[in-house]
C-alpha cells in the first residue's frame, strides 16, 4: 500500500477509528486542534459520532458516559484543556473504565503558550486527579508510531479497564511524515459484560465511583493497586537505541528523543559511546531498561521538553548509582541537537557538575 | 543525501504549502521525508516558516535547527534564519522583496527576483516554485517530475489548471541557474 503525508494530529484520529473508536468527545485547543477537525469529517463516514462539547469538563463527563455503556471512545486536549478534565478522569479510574484520552502537550503553567513542550509530564504519570491512581502513558515520536500506537492505546484501556494517555507535543502533533496504514483490519472489541446498558432483566451493572463505607473503598483501592502492578510489570516499554555499549546514555522521549538520535547519530560518527534509552510508556516508567545499563554506562543525561520532570524517574531507575545529568528547553523552546551535543561534550569531558 | 531545508516568509505567501509539496516530491521519489512547521497564532501577515527534511536513510530529528538550504521569502527571514546555515550550504534569497544582501561568505547566496519573474509569467502566485526550481537545480533534491506529480495529488481537480504555470515557475528557475553554469552538487 502507497504511503501517505500525514500530520500527527490526522493520524491519531485516523489510528483511532481503526482501532474501532466510533465515539469522540472534544473542545478545540492549539496544538490538537487539527485532530477533532479530522474526525469531525471521518466519524460520520464510519457510523460514529463526533461532538465538540461546550467545555473540557463536558468532554471527560461525556467519555465517562459513554465508556459506561460500553463504547470505545476517545478525547483529547492540551494542557489547559486537560487539566480541566483531572476531575473526570479520576472518576473513570474509579469506576474502572477503559478510554483514551490525546494530550498534545503545549507550554505551561496557566495559559502558557501553544508551543510544544513535554511539561505536563508529572500531570500525566503521578495522577493529575484525586484518589490513589495510575493510567498507562504513551509516549510515540513519529508520525508511524502513531498509527501504531493507537490501536495498542485502546486495547490496553480494555484489558485494565483503565484510562490510557497517549501523551505527545505541539511538534509531533503538527509535524508531518510519510505513513503506512496498512489494511483495514475488522476490529474485535472485547466484550463489555459489565456496562450498562439499559433494563434487559439481567444482573444489576453499575457505574460508580463512591464507595461510601471506608472497609469496601480500602478493598477497592487494593484491588486497583494489584491492577496498577500488573501494568508495571507487563507493559513497560521501551527503544534502547545504541544504548548496550554506551558510556553515556541520553534519555529522552517524543520529539526530544528525535532530536537526541541525532546528537547520537553525530557522536557514533565520531566514535563517542553515545546511546539513547526512549521510553515509550511514561508510566510504567520503562525501569527494566536501565537495569543491564547500570554495569556500563558511566553516565546519564535526561532530555526534556521542560525544566526536568522525567529526570527524577531516571534517578530512581538508575537508583543514583550514575550520575544524571539533565538538558532541558521550555516554555514552547525546543532543544536543539547542537546544544544537546555541547552538554553531551561537557561531560565526557569530566566538566559537568550534577 | 541529507538535505534540511528551512523556508521562511510572511503567512499567507505559501511558505507551508511550497515545503509541503517537497515533502511529497521526496516522499514520491523513495526516500524518507519529514515536514515541521512553526505554528504561530498569527493568520495571513505573521511570521510563518517550516522545515523539511529529505534523506536517503531515516531521519532521526525532524527539527531543522541547522539548515543545509534556507529559501528567505521576506527580509526578516533572512535576517533571523542566515546564521543557523551550515557551512557550505545554500542561501535563496527573493531578493523582490528582500533590499539587503546576505552577510555569510562561507556559504553560496543567489539571489532570484521571484514576484517579478512570477509576474513576467502571468501568475504572481508561483514565485515560490520558481525559487523551489533553483533549488532543485542546484541541489537535485528531487526532480521537478515529482513536484508536478505531488502539484497533481495535492491540487485539488479543479485548481489543475494551474499545473502549467506552476511548471514554468520551476523550469524558469532551473533556466536561471542553469544560465550561471552552475554545477549540481
Amino acid at each position: 500500500m502507497a504511503k501517505i503525508l500525514m500530520k500527527g494530529n490526522e493520524a491519531i484520529g485516523e489510528g483511532a477509528v481503526r482501532a474501532g473508536c466510533r465515539y469522540f468527545f472534544g473542545y478545540p485547543i492549539t496544538p490538537q486542534s487539527e485532530l477533532p477537525h479530522y474526525l469531525a469529517k471521518r466519524m460520520p463516514q464510519v457510523g460514529g459520532v463526533y461532538l465538540q462539547a461546550e467545555s473540557e469538563v463536558a468532554t471527560i463527563n461525556m467519555v465517562y458516559g459513554a465508556a459506561g455503556a460500553g463504547a470505545r471512545v476517545m478525547t483529547s486536549s492540551s494542557g489547559p484543556g486537560i487539566s480541566l478534565m483531572q476531575e473526570g478522569i479520576s472518576y473513570v479510574v474509579g469506576a474502572e473504565l477503559p478510554c483514551v484520552i490525546v494530550n498534545m502537550m503545549r507550554g505551561g503553567p496557566g495559559l502558557g503558550n501553544i508551543a510544544p513542550a513535554q511539561s505536563d509530564y508529572f500531570q500525566a504519570t503521578r495522577g493529575g486527579g484525586h484518589g490513589d491512581y495510575r493510567m498507562i502513558v504513551l509516549a510515540p515520536a513519529s508520525v508511524q508510531e502513531i498509527i501504531d500506537l493507537m490501536q495498542d492505546a485502546f486495547d490496553l484501556a480494555d484489558r485494565y479497564r483503565n484510562p490510557v494517555m497517549l501523551a505527545g507535543d505541539g511538534v509531533l502533533g503538527q509535524m508531518m511524515e510519510p505513513v503506512e496504514l496498512g489494511e483495514e483490519k475488522e476490529v474485535r472489541i472485547p466484550p463489555r459484560p459489565w456496562a450498562a446498558t439499559g433494563r434487559t432483566g439481567g444482573e444489576k451493572h453499575l457505574i460508580n465511583s463512591l464507595y461510601i463505607v471506608p472497609e469496601d473503598l480500602e478493598k477497592h483501592n487494593i484491588r486497583l493497586a494489584a491492577k496498577f502492578a500488573a501494568m508495571e510489570k507487563e507493559e513497560q516499554r521501551w527503544e534502547d537505541y545504541l544504548a548496550a555499549d554506551a558510556e553515556l546514555v541520553l534519555v529522552a522521549f517524543g520529539t526530544a528523543a528525535r532530536v537526541c538520535k541525532a546528537v547520537v547519530d553525530r557522536c557514533r560518527r565520531e566514535g563517542k559511546a553515545v546511546g539513547l534509552i526512549r521510553p515509550l510508556t511514561l508510566w510504567p516508567f520503562p525501569v527494566k531498561a536501565f537495569q543491564p545499563l547500570l554495569a556500563t554506562a558511566a553516565h546519564f543525561l535526561t532530555v526534556e521538553m521542560s525544566m526536568g520532570q522525567m529526570v527524577e524517574d531516571v534517578r530512581l531507575a538508575t537508583r543514583e548509582c550514575r550520575p544524571v545529568y539533565f538538558y532541558g528547553r521550555c516554555g514552547g523552546m525546543l532543544p536543539v541537537a547542537g546544544d544537546v551535543y555541547a552538554a553531551v561534550q561537557k561531560i565526557l569531558a569530566g566538566g559537568e557538575a550534577k | 543525501m541529507f538535505q534540511a531545508i528551512l523556508i521562511a516568509g510572511f503567512g499567507g505567501q505559501g511558505v507551508l504549502s511550497t515545503g509541503q509539496l517537497l515533502a511529497y516530491a521526496g516522499m514520491l521519489e523513495g526516500r524518507h521525508v519529514a515536514w515541521i512547521p512553526s505554528y504561530g497564532p498569527e493568520m495571513r501577515g505573521g511570521t510563518a516558516n517550516c522545515g523539511v527534511t529529505i534523506a536517503d536513510r531515516p531521519i532521526s530529528s525532524p527539527v531543522v535547527s541547522e539548515p543545509t538550504t534556507l529559501i528567505a521569502m521576506n527580509r526578516p527571514s533572512l535576517e533571523k534564519f542566515e546564521p543557523d546555515v551550515q557551512p557550505g550550504g545554500l542561501i535563496l534569497v527573493n531578493s523582490s522583496l528582500i533590499d539587503i544582501k546576505a552577510r555569510r561568505t562561507d556559504v553560496r547566496v543567489e539571489y532570484i527576483k521571484a514576484n517579478e519573474l512570477a509576474e513576467e509569467i502571468g501568475n504572481s502566485k508561483v514565485a515560490n516554485n520558481i525559487i523551489l526550481g533553483a533549488l532543485l537545480e542546484i541541489t537535485g533534491v528531487v526532480s521537478i517530475d515529482a513536484v508536478e506529480e505531488s502539484l497533481r495529488k495535492v491540487l485539488p481537480a479543479h485548481h489543475h489548471d494551474l499545473i502549467p504555470v506552476n511548471r514554468r515557475a520551476l523550469e524558469l528557475g532551473r533556466e536561471l541557474m542553469r544560465e550561471k553554469g552552475t554545477e549540481k552538487r
